[in-house]
């Protein structure tokens, strides 16, 4: 009883780091109708962000600071010199955009830091035990940081006007501009908040496992997509949903011997039968036609 | 000085032209038609005017000011709107978050919430929905909603893209009162409609489009009784 608890509480937390990635794709495919394929690769430079700013300051909470408003920018200045150009043209074209600037990101780090594995000096916190249960600390951190963390986004979204605006863009784009929103600024807002995200979430995973290399974004990327569409992408809580049950499924699949080989098979075997029960996934909803 | 001068407007999707070569003005106060059949350009003339779509050539003079090249959302600031064909309301919003959303580029908070009262006092079926997910409105309330919404910015020109599109007679009378008293309370008019002897009846002045092009001009009852216009679009009485 207590290791299913134990696994679910770990299970939760990961859940909340692909939730967080999770949240960027859903919401620029949202408002920007988008998919940004380059979103995993913010994740790696967070990562090697927080390496060197570890570093170079020694504070790591300074050094996760620095993190997020880099990749920040570097989420700002990808959708306006890579994306922006492309508004209006064909899917296809930005897609294929997208997977440029992914690789792009990947080879510029390989340069800078060689394709090896680089280990980073993230803070052990230990871990702590309540009654017979025995959780990481970085466990709780990231599950409490993701939770308050989503909380206040949705917060954001419902009740602010920047956050409304950004539905009224994702629901519909002409209209929007009408009502005097600068859909532009809306849509930079967007990746600002998507690409902080990213950088938060690289440091709950290189809390967990401290190492780093130019693919250190592939696979959370691939899983939070794979989240994101399994929520609904486009959908902000269908993200965090489908985030957190990804992250539950793995670390339940991971914990049995028998089957822990085939965990990722297991989670894409999952979106798929969800995309066949549910094409537009859990709360995404088919667009009304509108005459 | 006209308020509104669109000016040699010619627009193109890829090689189709649909506007060919559109001249006409509005004056501070009056009510301006544009009438013609489906797909002879008049969405596109409205579209061209928000900046929605972009001219290949011609002018848009606002106010004095040209236009043409700036983004909906400053000629929105500068004090023109469009209520869209079709309404485009935001369906998963409330319906006073939809009037929110209308009034977004302005400062003025205390003035915002009376004039929510006021469209409130204009509609006060909406008042009964205000909480209510825009989305389960019907066809008139949303008509309705998507005026109001326009409203909030407190446009000086207001331009209509068949607002009584699909409705029930009944609900076209309303939609056209709602327009004159719109008027009367100090907004210029750009209507567009199909049902040309309702537009005709209320407007000032009004242009004919043909495939992209303006084939007649005059005042509302010139029109109605000019012999083409009864028999292409009075139903040839
Ligand atoms: N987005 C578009 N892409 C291609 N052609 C369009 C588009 N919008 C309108 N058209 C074409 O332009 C012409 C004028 O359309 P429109 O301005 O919508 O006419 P109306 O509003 O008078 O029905 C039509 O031939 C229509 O098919
Ligand atoms: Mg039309």
């Amino acid at each position: 009883m207590i290791d299913i608890i134990n696994t679910f509480i770990n299970g939760l937390s990961l859940g909340g780091i692909y939730a967080m990635i999770a949240l960027g794709y859903t919401m620029v495919y949202g408002i920007a109708k988008m998919l940004n394929f380059a979103h995993g690769d913010i994740i790696m430079v967070g990562g090697y962000t927080l390496f060197v700013a570890i570093g170079l300051f020694g504070n790591p909470i300074l050094a996760i600071v620095v993190a997020i408003i880099l990749c920040g920018v570097l989420g700002v200045l990808m959708e306006k010199l890579a994306y922006k150009p492309l508004r209006g043209a064909s899917p296809l074209a930005v897609l294929i955009t997208a997977i440029g600037v992914s690789y792009l990101l990947q080879s510029l780090s390989q340069i800078i830091f060689g394709a090896g594995t680089k280990y980073v000096n993230m803070p052990n916190w230990g871990s702590i035990t309540l009654g017979s249960l025995r959780i990481q600390v970085y466990t709780l951190v990231t599950l409490i940081a993701s939770v308050v963390i989503m909380v206040a986004l949705s917060v954001f979204i419902k009740y602010s006007k920047t956050g409304r605006a950004m539905i009224a863009v994702s629901e519909d784009r002409a209209a929007s501009e009408l009502m005097g929103i600068n859909v532009n600024t809306i849509i930079t807002i967007t990746f600002l908040i998507g690409a902080m995200l990213a950088a938060v979430a690289s440091t709950f995973y290189l809390l967990k496992a401290p190492s780093i290399s130019p693919t250190f974004g592939s696979m959370p990327g691939i899983k939070a997509f794979t989240a994101a569409v399994i929520g609904g992408i486009g959908s902000i809580p269908g993200a965090m949903i489908g985030g957190i049950l990804l992250g539950v499924i793995e670390v339940f699949t991971n914990s049995i011997p028998a089957i822990a080989p085939y965990t990722d098979a297991i989670e894409f075997t999952i979106l798929i039968i969800i995309l066949l029960v549910r094409p537009t996934g859990l709360l995404g909803k088919k667009r009304r036609e509108k005459v | 000085m006209a308020l509104l001068e669109v000016k040699n407007l010619n627009v193109y999707y890829g090689v189709i032209q649909a506007l060919k070569g559109i001249s006409f003005e509005v004056n501070e106060g009056e009510i301006v038609a544009l009438i013609g059949s489906n797909g002879s350009g008049k969405s596109s003339t409205m579209k061209a005017i928000m900046g929605l779509v972009h001219p290949k050539s011609g002018e848009v003079i606002y106010n004095g000011e040209k236009i043409t090249h700036t983004p909906t959302c400053e000629i929105v600031k500068k004090g023109m709107t469009q209520v869209l064909e079709g309404r485009h309301i935001f369906q998963e919003l409330t319906v006073h978050e939809n009037l929110m959303l209308g009034a977004y580029a302005r400062r003025d908070a205390e003035e915002k919430k009376n004039d929510i009262k006021k469209m409130f006092e204009l509609f006060p079926r909406l008042e009964e929905r205000k909480n209510q997910i825009a989305g389960t409105l019907s066809g008139g309330e949303q008509q309705m909603l998507a005026i109001c919404r326009a409203l909030m910015s407190k446009p000086k020109l207001l331009l209509l893209d068949e607002p009584s599109m699909g409705l029930s007679p009944i609900l076209v009378k309303e939609v056209f009162d709602i327009i004159k008293e719109i008027h009367n309370r100090g907004t210029t008019i750009l209507l567009v409609e199909q049902n040309a002897s309702k537009a005709l009846a209320i407007c000032d002045k009004a242009y004919v489009l043909e495939t992209g092009s303006i084939t007649l001009s005059g005042t509302g009852s010139e029109l109605r009784n000019n012999d083409k216009v009864k028999k292409a679009y009075l139903g040839g009485e």
